[in-house]
């Protein structure tokens, strides 16, 4: 349904997205990952019409982002980063705001308003004034009004910053259930979130995807060596240094002593399997194994491989 | 069509929640009657064109004052990004906003219309097509005004710098024929005509020209055209 190619943003001298391409399918959800300052939201307002492309284009259907801006727009439902609002405005005006541009009025908006309404649980807010709800009501108000022409196209960026984990769940089932009949994209710099609520992830680093797929086939398809830890105890140094030789697939990465016991990161390539053999060897020695773990790697693992760095959503881009 | 209106009603909706729309207008009212008065009798004579002088020198300030915020706010608090990312031609979201301040300076003009009862009260032969065209003249400049104000608002998203350039381009504009004896005469043709000033007078003696028209109409769309250009170019930086 949205065709990105080669879309690329110069400021001045700084590449912000530099010749990225992706297609998304209607239905999808999938998570726009990166850290800030990556081109996640120079992306997402490429593909909304808010900025223009240095170079490359967004195809939607037939139409494209250069030529048919307006005609874009109207398939698109957008939640800016950040979420502003028109604070002196009722609930119900202000989705009748964005109802009116959208040409949807009389029975039409009636009907409208209620689906939205319903949909985002806006039912006890819709005569307040936008700028007395609550964070977590004024972030739905902005999914509301983003929602009001039904678009087949939601994009969503940062949708959860600065809410409470409560507001966190509320706004990530609102999502999941959208994304059973939209396409949803959604930005986020928070690796759990975006785990939590989509089928896909595109990581996006300084401008460049650098990896595609969902969460699972990201983590097989780095899964290059396993890493195993292990916890000995009645041994010295060299002679757990002297396993290398009698299991040449095991690299030993790093030995630690704690009190008695020695812990010994390993890793070897994934598919093998020699902790038979290192536990033969630890007999052999008399060594007492009390720990063996095979660590497997997760997303996060994942992003600071492909980006260099790791952002636990701690700090708001 | 539908956009502008909406865009324009949203404005005005926006002007009169908060109490800026009648702080301008009470204000704007109690200080032409006041300047209006003092010397209306005085001067005995039986037309508005006191008020015709006193109206644009308010203007000066009132006009920058409430149009301040029509883009810069929208730029300050991000609701620009929702605004154009709308299926909404720049150009109508210029026209709905300028409209929305053009009608709220036609709402404190109308208020003045109270001196007109006082001269038909008191007055004796009144030139009506004299205060007609001195009224219409008001609007125009009111209308220049605040396309000068709106295209201020547009360059920045703080809304007391808009507010100063505004002011200084108004004054310009407002003092171009009062600054035609430091000119030289080459220029001072070309100067006299850019003046609103020039353009008004002519009208508040009750002389409806169309190269008057023309002017006004001229200056009105060169700054909402420009402040349109100023709203697209965000799309290139």
């Amino acid at each position: 349904m949205i065709q990105i190619d080669n879309l690329s943003k110069n400021y001045g001298d700084v590449q912000a997205v530099d010749s990225i391409s992706f297609s998304l399918g209607d239905g999808e959800i999938v998570g726009f990952l990166g850290a800030n300052g990556a081109g996640k939201s120079t992306t997402l307002k490429m593909i909304t019409g808010y900025i223009s492309p240095t170079s490359g284009n967004v195809h939607i259907g037939d139409k494209n982002i250069i030529d048919d801006c307006i005609e874009i727009q109207k398939m698109v439902g957008y939640l800016p980063e950040l979420n502003p609002l028109y604070a002196e405005m009722k609930v119900h005006e202000y989705l009748k705001f964005h109802a009116s541009i959208r040409e949807i009025t009389g029975n039409k908006f009636t009907d409208a308003l209620k689906k939205v309404v319903k949909e985002c649980s806006l039912q006890g807010v819709v005569h307040r004034t936008v700028g007395n709800c609550s964070k977590g009501y004024k972030q739905r108000i902005g999914l509301a009004a983003a929602m009001i022409h039904d678009p087949k196209i939601l994009i969503l960026d940062e949708p959860v910053t600065g809410l409470d984990p409560n507001q966190i769940v509320e706004i990530r089932a609102l999502i999941k259930k959208l994304g059973k009949e939209k396409l949803v994209l959604m930005s986020s710099h928070i690796l759990q979130e975006i785990q939590a609520t989509v089928d896909r992830i595109i990581i996006i680093d300084e401008g460049k995807i650098v990896a595609d797929g969902t969460s699972e086939e990201l983590i097989s398809g780095s899964q290059g060596m396993t890493q195993l830890n292990l916890e000995i105890s009645n041994a010295d140094e060299n002679s757990i240094q002297d396993m290398k030789a009698t299991m040449p697939g095991v690299n030993i990465k790093d030995i630690s002593k704690k009190g008695e016991n020695f812990n010994v990161h390993l890793e070897y390539a994934s598919g093998t399997d020699p902790r038979k053999d290192i536990f033969n060897h630890a007999v052999e020695q008399s060594w007492i194994l009390t720990e063996m773990t095979v660590t497997e790697k997760n997303l996060e693992d994942i992003f600071r491989n492909l980006t260099g760095k790791i952002d636990n959503g701690a700090t708001d881009e | 069509m539908n956009n502008i209106l909406t865009i324009f009603k949203k404005e005005l909706h926006s002007f009169f929640t908060s109490p800026m729309a009648y702080i301008f207008l009470v204000v704007f009212a109690l200080i032409n009657g006041y300047f209006f008065n003092i010397q209306f009798f005085l001067i005995n004579e039986s037309d508005l064109r006191v008020l015709f002088g006193i109206v644009p020198l308010v203007y000066l300030f009132f006009i920058p004052a409430i149009s301040m915020g029509l883009i810069s706010r929208e730029k300050s608090l991000g609701t620009i990004e929702i605004i154009s990312t709308m299926p909404i031609l720049e150009r109508d979201i210029v026209i709905g906003k300028y409209l929305a301040g053009f009608v709220l300076i036609i709402l404190g003009l109308a208020a003045t219309l109270i001196h007109y009862l006082t001269l038909l009260y008191v007055g004796t032969s009144i030139d009506h097509g004299a205060v007609f065209t001195g009224y219409i003249g008001l609007a125009l400049l009111g209308g220049v005004y605040t396309a000068v104000s709106l295209f201020a608002s547009s360059l920045t998203d703080n809304q007391v710098i808009a507010f100063i350039i505004g002011i200084a381009i108004v004054l310009l504009f407002f003092m171009m024929d009062k600054l035609l004896f430091f000119m030289p005469s080459s220029m001072s043709g070309v100067v006299q005509f850019l003046s609103t000033d020039f353009h008004l007078s002519n009208m508040a003696r009750g002389v409806l020209d169309t190269r008057n028209l023309i002017y006004f109409a001229s200056v009105i769309g060169f700054f909402l055209s420009i402040t349109t250009r100023i709203l697209e170019s965000r799309k290139w930086n």
